[in-house]
């Protein structure tokens, strides 16, 4: 009888310990969002979201050309990244040989793990010295290398799940094959593939390593794409740094804004994709 | 591949309720053999498919009768290191010499699955005209007539008319495999092929295929793979007789008018196959 009380209670406390350990994590991650929130929501106002930087000393002031230009250089990367990337995706899933796939695959993988100051170095190398001049395209060509592995396998992946009835009875109407990817299985993939591309924005969205060396930062609008330009998270890092309090008050309300932005975009992955699930 | 003298056009003045002329062509293959990979699959199948004709393909499960039926379009060729050897003479031309386009034959033989298969993100009238689209023929007007009379000619129309925008996934089983024999019907090809088209369909649906099938055949060659002997009975002109030997390998053993083969065959082995012995 004394055994079986042994037992029970062991169970128990093993559950409480796993219980233990998920309430730790979940608790990490909600103090942090709540310190963030509390922190930083005080400091968000129209003026914050529209007017440019004032000096030092001066109140008010914002931060608007590092909104536009996080807005800019993620949508420059997401316009080579994501075509690209796409492509890629479906040569691993329509075209290519199983050994050839096996080592696209493998340099993807290894593409996502490199640590992306690593790849600001490498475009600071390839764009910035050659151009003589820090830019958003460097910027965005950082930003689009660790976008493009993502992309790539998130489509792989989608285009796998279609049912191969589609693509077959396409060919069997007479389509070439490239019609029938193009036109019956990508659009039949179309949820995953956007899933992949959010998941992908999602991620560049609080880069910063890879624009410190390329993008630079700016404290007024930029002079065009071959001048640098301002992002958010090189304002955070930048303002959270200095000595001065008035910055720190505007990295934490720039912290609380591009929390809620990444926070909406996983959110919107996971809907999309229990929405794909339930079909 | 060039046009054969016997192939007619639709004329100009064609409405919707006059009958069309015949498109059928007859199908004759010679010493055909196919295999996957490095397993030979049929071997030396000579079948003479005669126009305006419905030939039933029969036999027990891995006879290799589908693989027969695909290897009509140049279906077989799209696995991975599947491949055909010997002749398939579209009215007299092999649709397998070296300088015929695949994509082509396949617009002259169409085919119809197992499992409806009808393109989930597009509308039913969508779905029709797929096969103009994916070949790049959706250009030439009258787009809605076709719709219209490849719908009426399987039966459909008065059940969708009312709802040609909608999804080609929301009808019924029966429903969607009428859809895909209308899409099929769309390219006018000369021949229809199909593989078990009734097989994942409940008795009704079966029986209302059945008599489409019987309809079809004053305007086009079919050819249908069956498991079920009473089906081929039923709906067929002529029978051929498949069964894999002690080396796994598919031979065609007896072909001739279905009456004939199923009140007085000449092969031992297909009457053991009628009659029950196996299978």
């Amino acid at each position: 009888m004394a055994r079986a009380a042994r037992r029970r209670l062991r169970n128990s406390l093993m559950k409480a310990l796993c219980g233990g350990c998920a309430v730790a994590s979940a608790a990490l991650v909600l103090v942090l969002l709540g310190y963030v929130f509390v922190k930083g929501i005080g400091y968000v106002n129209l003026e914050f979201l529209t007017a440019l930087p004032r000096p030092l000393g001066e109140s008010g002031g914002g931060m608007v050309q590092s909104f536009v230009g996080s807005l800019v250089l993620v949508a420059l990367a997401s316009a080579w990244a994501v075509a690209i990337g796409i492509g890629a995706g479906i040569f691993l899933a329509e075209y290519g040989s199983p050994r050839v796939c096996e080592v696209v695959r493998l340099i993807a993988d290894v593409l996502a793990g490199l640590p992306s100051i690593v790849i600001g170095i490498f475009g600071y190398t390839l764009i910035v010295r050659p151009m003589g001049t820090f830019s958003a395209l460097a910027g965005a060509f950082a930003l689009g290398v660790i976008m493009l592995p993502i992309v790539a396998r998130t489509t792989e992946e989608s285009l796998r799940l279609v049912p191969g009835d589609l693509e077959e009875a396409a060919l069997a109407l007479g389509a070439p094959r490239w019609r029938a990817v193009l036109q019956v299985v990508l659009p039949a993939a179309s949820a995953g593939v956007t899933t992949g591309v959010i998941l992908a924005v999602a991620r560049i969205a609080g880069e910063t390593a890879p624009l410190i060396f390329t993008a630079l930062g700016n404290r007024f609008w930029s002079n065009g794409l071959t001048s640098p330009i301002a992002a958010l998270t090189l304002d955070i890092f930048q303002y959270a740094i200095s000595p001065y309090e008035q910055w720190h008050q505007q990295a934490w309300a720039a912290s609380f804004f591009l929390l809620v932005t990444v926070l909406t975009l996983n959110v919107v992955v996971r809907l999309v994709a229990g929405r794909v699930a339930a079909r | 591949m060039q046009q054969p003298v016997t192939r007619v056009e639709p004329s100009a003045d064609d409405t919707v309720s006059e009958p069309p002329e015949s498109l059928a062509l007859a199908l004759r293959t010679e010493g055909l053999s196919a295999w996957y990979g490095s397993h030979l699959a049929i071997r030396d199948i000579n079948l003479n498919v005669r126009p305006n004709q419905v030939t039933a393909m029969i036999g027990p499960s891995g006879c290799g009768k589908s693989t027969a039926l695909r290897c009509l379009n140049r279906m077989h060729e799209v696995i991975r290191g599947a491949r055909v050897a010997g002749r398939v003479l579209l009215d007299e031309q092999d649709i397998y010499a070296p300088d015929v386009d695949p994509v082509r034959v396949r617009q002259r033989i169409g085919m119809v699955f197992q499992k409806p298969n009808p393109f989930p993100m597009m509308s039913i009238y969508d779905n029709v005209i797929a096969g103009l689209k994916l070949t790049g023929e959706s250009k030439h007007a009258a787009l809605g007539e076709r719709v219209e009379r490849c719908l009426r000619a399987v039966a459909l129309w008065d059940e969708v008319k009312d709802k040609l925008r909608q999804s080609g996934a929301s009808l019924s089983g029966g429903q969607q495999q009428r859809l895909c024999i209308a899409r099929a019907l769309a390219v006018e090809p000369e021949v229809v092929l199909m593989d078990e088209p009734c097989s994942a369909l409940d008795p009704i649906a079966t029986y209302k295929i059945e008599e489409l099938v019987d309809e079809l055949k004053e305007r086009y060659t079919i050819v249908i793979v069956t498991h079920n002997m009473q089906q081929a009975s039923r709906v067929s002109d002529y029978t051929a007789f498949f069964l894999a030997g002690d080396d796994r390998v598919g031979e065609l053993v007896e072909y001739g008018p279905t009456q004939r083969l199923f009140t007085n065959p000449q092969d031992k082995r297909t009457e053991d196959y009628i009659t029950g012995r196996f299978g």
